[in-house]
């Protein structure tokens, strides 16, 4: 309870949501650049309904698929987030069942694909995906490295979003301690206002109260 | 008998009793590539692909000798004997291919431990590994991991009682800075990759815990819907130290999981052996 109350302070300060979506999607443009790939999209797991959802997409085409769910082991991304061993497809038209699904569900029919498990502790936390870096170019183990250690980084970034949503949530919450979280939001919204300097001087009373 | 109710026999050795553990051939002077699986075919060797499933009758693949999936409900664990849903990602066949692509006349068998959902998958991939212990396959071939600390001391049992009956695991090892298993335990083959062509290089390491580097990049490999993909990662490398297992073993059945890796290192493309 009292690191989620931490946490749900923090969110409550800082308006967590907007800036972590922000850092995500920066994570796959940066992902596509240094690959130098068409598209890459980051895909979240949902362990409550245990399905994949579409969180960051770096290409226009695939924004549209924010918030789509598939099933959580199935296709490449489930499999890589199953087995948390990274997977560098090449020539994926060649596997006609693979395009169909793809196309389907994206509109984009990859020629390329390397996915990756987004590992934080113990936990898959999901995929990060490239799509079509250029086929003139042999793959590396070198790629490879920068690949693992690039998702190394996302799943930090995710493992703090997911953090923030379960602190949004606290911070709505019922729970008796929660209104501390709602203060503390309440005060830095009123950040230019003197009835502030007043909220202040009563919580500096309450704490030598408590 | 599962894995856990062993006998627990005495151990030591009467003099006497120096006779009862003479080796049945005597050991080599120089081991060889030619010496270790030279006009081998895997025959007679059993294979076990813990993964996704496999596509049967794949042109890549060929026979396969069973197909079981396990599944997980509550406290029920069900052995589907006779599973007929093929392989639902594609992994499974593109690693049983290469299996077949080096040893062509093995047996394998799938055992599907993926494709039921995240929820759960640690411990089916558990229990998919004991059932798999316990029919005695030689080879068991793992290209995944878990990173759930509370199933590595379940594992690292099962991979000890694996290497006691004469079954090699050998498991793919991660390229990313996490801990995961059961690659990192000392009774498996862990693989990495390298980035030559030839199937047969493979690299001992001396700086462990990953043990051998094996083809890994541009692999082209058996897909699904009859398919071929090229693909690069860890898990396809480990089938192919599976494969190269697996015609040491069909050519000198009487070694032990220790003396296969010591065969193995011996023979390494940067050990001597491989030339």
């Amino acid at each position: 309870v009292s690191s989620d109350l931490h946490a749900a302070v923090a969110a409550g300060v800082l308006g967590t949501e907007e800036s972590h979506r922000d850092l995500l999607h920066s994570i796959v443009v940066v992902a596509r650049a240094i690959f130098r790939a068409k598209a890459s999209s980051i895909l979240l797991l949902d362990e409550e309904t245990d399905e994949l959802v579409f969180e960051a997409a770096a290409d226009e085409a695939s924004e549209s698929l924010i918030g789509r769910r598939f099933p959580s082991s199935t296709g490449i991304a489930g499999f890589v987030l199953v087995s948390r061993q990274p997977l560098v497809i090449e020539d994926v038209l060649a596997d006609p069942r693979f395009s169909r699904e793809t196309a389907e569900s994206t509109g984009f029919v990859p020629k390329g694909l390397m996915a990756v498990p987004l590992l934080h502790e113990e936990r898959a936390l999901g995929v990060l995906e490239v799509l079509d870096r250029p086929q003139e170019a042999r793959f590396t183990l070198a790629e490879m490295e920068l690949l693992g250690l690039f998702a190394n980084q996302a799943a930090i970034a995710l493992d703090l979003l997911q953090r923030a949503r379960r602190a949004e949530s606290s911070l709505q919450g019922k729970d008796d301690l929660a209104v501390l979280a709602r203060v503390a939001s309440k005060l830095e919204d009123r950040r230019e206002e003197s009835s502030r300097e007043d909220a202040l001087r009563l919580l500096a009373d309450l704490e030598k109260l408590l | 008998m599962s894995a856990e109710e062993e006998p627990l026999p005495a151990w030591s050795l009467p003099a006497e009793a120096v006779d009862h553990i003479a080796l049945p051939e005597a050991w080599p002077g120089e081991i060889t590539r030619e010496w270790a699986w030279g006009a081998a075919t895997g025959a007679g060797v059993r294979v076990c692909v813990l993964d996704s499933g496999i596509e049967a009758g794949h042109q890549l693949v060929g026979e396969v000798q069973q197909s079981v999936a396990i599944s997980i409900e509550g406290e029920n664990v069900t052995v589907d004997e006779q599973d007929t849903a093929g392989d639902l990602c594609g992994h499974g066949t593109a690693c049983a291919g290469v299996i077949r692509s080096l040893a062509p006349e093995c047996e394998l068998t799938s055992v599907r431990v993926l494709g039921a959902g995240y929820t759960g998958s640690g411990a089916v991939l558990l229990e998919g590994l004991r059932w798999a212990i316990e029919q005695g396959f030689d080879v068991i071939n793992m290209s995944l991991s878990t990173t759930k600390q509370k199933f590595a001391g379940l594992l690292h049992e099962l991979a000890d009682s694996a290497y006691f009956r004469r079954t090699m695991l050998v498991a793919s090892a991660h390229n990313m800075p996490v801990e995961s298993y059961p690659w990192r335990f000392s009774s498996v083959i862990s693989v990495g990759s390298h980035e030559q062509e030839d199937p047969f290089t493979y690299f001992y390491n001396p700086k462990p815990p990953v043990e051998f580097f094996a083809r890994g990049v541009d692999v082209e490999v058996a897909w699904m819907g009859g398919g071929r993909l090229v693909c690069t990662g860890n898990s396809f490398a480990t089938p192919h130290m599976a494969g190269i297992a697996a015609l040491v073993l069909s050519k000198h059945p009487e070694l032990t999981p220790f003396q296969l890796k010591s065969v193995l290192y011996l023979c390494a493309t940067n050990v001597g052996g491989g030339a």
